[in-house]
């Protein structure tokens, strides 16, 4: 395996994020090298796999594989404490994918564009000349190398180092990190059309429960809860009971465990020659830690403007900060309001989340929409109306 | 000092995301704590979500 000692743009991480980045900058020729630190681009998966259909269209331009489509999504249910279900009617459609070979393929989209992608490299610290950052080192099959690059990209995931390397300080607070579990369980009865939403301070503190169908009676099912209430049981052992008690004879085909930033983005996501993007910048929606398609705009955008710097040699802080702008117009302002919201949602206790659902079960279906059902769950909080009007569909 | 239990780590990085003094470092299957640096917050024990980190008093 070959790769040169110089690249003009380095992405540290393989991800959705990572790979769109690499594939934005390979397009518009200038040379890219891509390292991801696991053997494959794709494995291990860890997430609930939910994505919506509209959004991952048009970062896509509507190039969607089908192969990457586990199940589509027309139905969501929520569950209260106590076990009553409300129908919100949400007005779209959702894929939960099948991640492994979504990756896969995005990677091979980077590929095909010209940049190059080494895996297994363990990106261990950033090269600084003159206080500027000029590369990385890099362990490939155990042997440390030194690569240039002037731009790098750090797509590294919530365990991110690139960005604290760079003087970004990246520590997400406990209260923003949703501590997850997940199995992909079979012989599930289920429909593979509906997501269901668990809902409740006492199992799943400031987070929630989920079953996302993946097709032929499987489905992911998980849980988060808030890092601040972590401290008695963990989120393995919370799901293991959780599984115990609402799938007992289900087969266990895939556990995976790991963090979701819930927060808003990092106050900085660029700074000179460099830019983070996704998990690493903190960018997945804070109510319902979906990363997928805010992380794949952030990369898009990123690899777009590094490429732009590289060939107007303008590497600056205040060149490579539009990437900020650009991200906040797409997604950013969005994210604030979500935040906002899920700080509203964190207060609500197991009672007043029955009660919301005893409210909204005595009405048609039809009319169980979002906006009805936070402004029920939120009604003596009245301050947030507001984002709740605004925030229309909060599980983009 | 925070210990390990290899066994039950899943590698999975949660810990290092909230660790406020960048003390974790983490490979595809292997994770090291930089005692010198630690100061025993104790934020990646309570995050870990399969409680693959736990703290031992030294003498």
């Amino acid at each position: 395996m070959s790769f040169k000692d110089s690249y003009d743009i380095i992405v540290v991480g393989g991800g959705p994020a990572g790979c769109m980045a690499a594939y934005a900058a390979a397009k518009e020729n200038v040379s890219v090298l891509l390292l991801e630190k696991d053997r494959d681009i794709g494995s291990p998966v860890r997430c609930a796999e939910a994505v919506g259909k509209d959004g991952l269209e048009k970062i896509l331009e509507d190039n969607i594989n089908p192969r990457w489509i586990a199940a589509t999504i027309k139905k969501f249910q929520f569950v209260a404490p106590d076990g009553t279900v409300i129908f919100p009617q949400v007005p779209m459609t959702g894929y939960v994918l099948h991640r492994k070979l979504f990756d896969f393929d995005l990677g091979l989209l980077a590929a095909n564009s010209g940049a190059k992608i080494v895996t297994k490299a363990y990106v261990n610290y950033l090269i600084f000349e003159n206080d500027r950052i000029s590369g990385v080192h890099v362990r490939i099959n155990g042997v440390q190398h030194i690569i240039k690059s002037n731009i790098i990209i750090g797509a590294d995931g919530v365990e991110s180092r690139v960005g604290r390397w760079a003087g970004i300080d990246t520590t997400v607070h406990m209260k923003d990190m949703e501590t997850c579990a997940q199995m992909t369980l079979a012989n599930l009865p289920l429909d593979d059309d509906t997501c269901v939403f668990y809902f409740s301070q006492k199992r799943f503190p400031g987070g929630y429960g989920w079953v996302f169908p993946k097709g032929n009676k499987t489905a992911n099912v998980g849980l988060g809860i808030s890092g601040d209430r972590a401290r008695s049981d963990s989120a393995s052992a919370r799901l293991e009971s959780f599984v115990h008690d609402h799938f007992p004879d289900a087969s266990i085909l895939n556990k995976t465990v790991g963090g979701v930033p819930c927060a808003n983005r990092l106050p900085k996501i660029s700074s000179e020659g460099i830019l983070l993007v996704g998990d690493a910048a903190l960018q997945a929606n804070p109510i319902s830690g979906g990363g997928i398609a805010t992380g794949m705009t952030a990369g898009k955008i990123a690899g777009n403007i590094a490429a732009s710097a590289i060939k107007s040699d303008n590497i600056s802080a205040d060149f490579l900060k539009r990437y900020e702008k650009e991200w906040d117009t797409a997604c950013g302002n969005a994210q604030k309001r979500y935040y906002r919201l899920k700080e509203g949602i964190r207060k609500l206790s197991d009672e007043q989340l029955n009660k919301t659902a005893h409210v909204l079960k005595d009405i048609p279906q039809k009319k169980q929409t979002l906006v009805k059902i936070f402004q029920t769950a939120l009604i003596k909080q009245p301050g947030l109306l507001v984002d709740i009007m605004k925030t229309l569909n909060p599980f983009s | 000092m925070i210990l390990l239990h290899d066994n039950k780590c899943d590698f999975c990085g949660t810990c290092v995301g909230v660790c406020p003094e960048n003390c974790i470092d983490l490979g595809e299957a292997e994770l090291n704590i930089d005692h010198q640096i630690c100061t025993m917050c104790y934020k990646c024990v309570w995050i870990c979500p399969v409680e693959a980190l736990f703290a031992e008093k030294v003498k």
